[in-house]
């Protein structure tokens, strides 16, 4: 056993309601510059949706993440030999229109136009060449069109669907789309880093944050393509790659990121998961149908005290091992098996978990009212059908997190129904106390467990959703150089300005 | 007098500069050791440019240092004509292709508007340079046959004499005027290669190879390179 920590998220996409706060938090911290102003190291994706960038998990094009082959790992997109050949000219790297031309406004001409017999306007000025341009897409440009022919029905995600699930998505009355907030997985098996010859992706020991080096990063542009979320970003200006860094900054020092303490919906959760790095590669190389349960597998108990011998000999710290007790991560992922990693089929073992959402039940046009009582399912209670009548087909929502294993996002359903019928039987009456029992038996669970889903999905504290470990860095670069040296010398942050100087 | 500044001063200068100057900024300024890839913003006569430009270039590169380093071994090479006669038929389509690939470049760069403003002039006059320079290879290929085998008699033991410290370029200063440009021009490149990105050059990242897929820092495993902190 190599026990390792690692900070891990969930997500818990009924919540989001898709207003972007995260985004506008993350940019006006990190983004905000010359070369990055594309770069959106937290999006919100409309889903069924295209994405950003567009079509990203189209992997038949952009060859991001692993293929196992006769159980062997081995990076889609290349060799290593083949690395080196094909660096000159990366075949499958996303350009600028994948994403979009950054542009602000000419404002100034608002002013300084001469009277006339027009209102002023503000052209859109290219951020890139500083010269006039027509804007042809934008960030969120799909923002809410879910149903639309140009991209909900090009999502990658609906192509192994029956064509009756299709045309269903599609049309006007049962439309339905969700949110899909993303930032880096900060995955245990990176594509990125494995992908990029310069050794400048890496992998934090002690939280398991993935960073790329800005000063041994070469614009070899290969953790792009590695990268099956496209989670990786070149700044064009600098010459480099970016990503998202987890706030570690913020983290060493107590807080959680910004997209996390700025949401609005508040369906982020940040804890310590413990997993078994010599078992990595086993993992990721599952079979498909297999993949969320081995992920699951690899998470480590962090109340047994053989895991946590194991922990303290490889140097997780004290205060990570009590944070991993309290991790919300651990409760969603492992203990109600409720969260499930985006594309796990993808084969990174992504650390960011998504607790799928439960979508409004198909309704029937009946006298200029919609009703779903008709909706009915021949054996089932009314409250127990809204699975079986979901918008969202299932094989959709498999296809997204369970790599289109069905039975896997079938029970995370019917657990998420049973905690619902269980808590309207109990607050609203409406229900009876037996089928609330048939409910919960049918999602495999006992009414604390329901209650608790209830109580951390819905009224948790700051200090609940947020478990942030004490990264102690300030301790562990001690061991590096002097802390104090360090302040006095070059003061905090990068000690010279990231541009092109030569 | 001129000779001796051209063939025995400047090479010693362009090469200590760009020892001098690459070190110099590889310690103090990593973060600008960077290709500066406009890939991003350009891709499809990239396509056309980029790999076709440095296939062809490092073939031709590592001709000249073969031969420079193990003259014997390139002589007892190029001995039967038919394989010199094939050698040099491939150089001379090699520096074709790079031609017609910096070309590309250059129209790549001059045509797109995106490209064209991530372009320092450094980049101009490293493009300009190394145009020159293929050109000027191009033309002594195609109108000086053999240089497989005369470079083996004129620059190799120029450069030999140079390296042992024991300058004599009597045996380049007779060559004609253009392979003299192209051997300038070399040394020029070398002369400007620290101050820009042709700097990648020297860190194509081979060690990629042996290197496990995976990288993870810990910090308890790095050792301590500074003081102790206040007493
Ligand atoms: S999501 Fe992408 S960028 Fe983030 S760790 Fe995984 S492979 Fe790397
Ligand atoms: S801030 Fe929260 S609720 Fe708003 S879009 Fe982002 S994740 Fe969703």
């Amino acid at each position: 056993m190599d026990i390792r920590a690692q900070v891990s998220m969930v997500f818990h996409l009924d919540k989001c309601i898709g207003c972007h706060t995260c985004s506008v938090a993350c940019k006006n911290i990190w983004t905000d510059r010359e070369g990055v102003e594309y770069q959106w190291w937290n999006n919100v994706e409309t889903k069924p949706g295209t994405g950003y960038p567009t079509l990203w998990e189209n992997q038949d094009e952009y060859k991001g993440g692993w293929e196992a082959e006769d159980g062997r790992l081995q990076l889609k997109l290349q060799s290593k030999i083949g690395t080196l050949g094909n660096i000159f000219y990366n075949r499958r790297l996303p350009t600028v229109n994948d994403y979009y031309e950054p542009w602000t406004y000419d404002y100034e001409h608002l002013f300084n136009a001469p009277e006339g017999d027009d209102q002023p306007t503000a052209r859109p000025i290219s951020l890139i060449t500083g010269e006039f341009m027509e804007i042809e897409s934008g960030p969120n440009w799909d923002d809410d069109l879910g149903g639309s022919p140009v991209y909900a029905s090009n999502d990658p995600n609906v192509g192994s669907l029956t064509d009756e699930e299709r045309t269903q998505l599609n049309e006007i009355e049962r439309v339905m789309f969700f949110y899909l907030p993303r930032i880096c997985n900060h995955c245990i098996n990176p594509g990125c880093v494995a992908a990029c010859p310069a050794g400048a992706a890496y992998k934090r020991g002690e939280d398991g944050i993935v960073l790329v080096n800005q000063d041994k990063c070469r614009a070899w542009r290969m953790c792009i393509s590695g990268c099956p979320y496209k989670k990786v970003y070149y700044n064009w200006s600098t010459g480099k790659s970016e990503k998202c860094v987890l706030c570690f900054p913020r983290l060493e020092s107590g807080q959680a990121p910004a997209c996390f303490h700025s949401c609005v919906g508040r369906i982020r959760y940040l804890g310590v998961l413990l997993y078994d790095a010599d078992r990595i590669e086993e993992v990721a190389s599952s079979p498909e149908s297999e993949l969320v349960e081995a992920q699951r597998g690899i998470i480590q108990d962090p109340f047994d005290p053989e895991v946590i011998a194991a922990a303290k000999a490889n140097g997780v710290t004290d205060g990570m091992l009590q944070a991993a007790k309290h991790s919300p991560v651990y409760k969603f992922v492992k203990e109600w098996k409720l969260a499930l990693p985006l594309h796990p089929e993808f084969r990174t073992v992504p650390m960011l978990y998504y607790v799928p959402p439960m979508l409004p039940v198909l309704a029937k046009m009946k006298d200029g009212k919609y009703d779903v009582a008709d909706a009915e399912v021949e054996g089932l209670k009314p409250q127990l059908t809204s699975l079986e009548n979901a918008r969202a087909p299932l094989a959709y929502m498999a296809n997204l997190f369970s790599a289109g294993n069905e039975d896997i996002v079938t029970e995370v359903y019917r657990k998420l129904i049973a905690v619902r019928v269980y808590k309207r039987a109990e607050k609203v009456g409406d229900i009876t106390q037996e089928e609330a029992q048939e409910a919960l038996a049918l999602g495999n669970m006992t009414a604390e467990e329901a209650e608790a889903i209830f109580r951390l999905t819905a009224l948790p504290s700051f200090e609940e959703r947020f478990v942030v470990p004490p990264l102690a860095r300030e301790v562990a670069i001690e061991q590096i150089e002097s802390p104090y040296d360090r302040k006095r010398e070059g003061g905090f942050g990068s000690r010279t300005a990231p541009g092109r100087r030569w | 007098m001129l000779d001796d500044v051209l063939f025995v001063v400047f090479p010693y200068l362009t090469f200590i500069t760009a020892v001098w100057v690459g070190i110099y900024r590889f310690r103090n300024d990593r973060f600008s050791y960077s290709t500066q890839s406009s890939q991003f913003l350009e891709n499809r006569m990239l396509s056309w440019g980029s790999a076709p430009w440095h296939y062809a270039i490092l073939t031709i590169l590592t001709a000249h240092f073969v031969a420079l380093l193990v003259p014997s071994i390139w002589a007892s090479a190029i001995s039967a004509p038919i394989r010199l006669y094939i050698l040099e038929v491939t150089g001379l389509s090699l520096a074709l292709v790079a031609v017609f690939a910096l070309c590309v470049l250059v129209y790549r760069r001059l045509t797109t508007a995106t490209v064209r403003s991530v372009t320092t002039p450094a980049d101009w006059l490293l493009l300009a340079l190394l145009l020159t320079q293929v050109a000027l290879g191009f033309w002594v290929a195609l109108f000086f046959r053999w240089g497989a085998d005369w470079y083996l008699h004129t620059t190799v033991p120029w450069v030999v004499s140079l390296v042992k410290f024991q300058p004599d370029a009597a045996t380049v200063t007779t060559l004609p005027w253009v392979v003299k440009l192209h051997i300038l021009g070399g040394f020029a490149i070398i002369g400007v290669f620290p101050f820009t990105r042709l700097v990648h050059a020297v860190i194509w990242p081979i060690s990629y190879l042996w290197r496990p897929h995976q990288v993870v820092i810990w910090n308890k495993k790095l050792t301590r390179t500074s003081g102790d902190g206040p007493r």
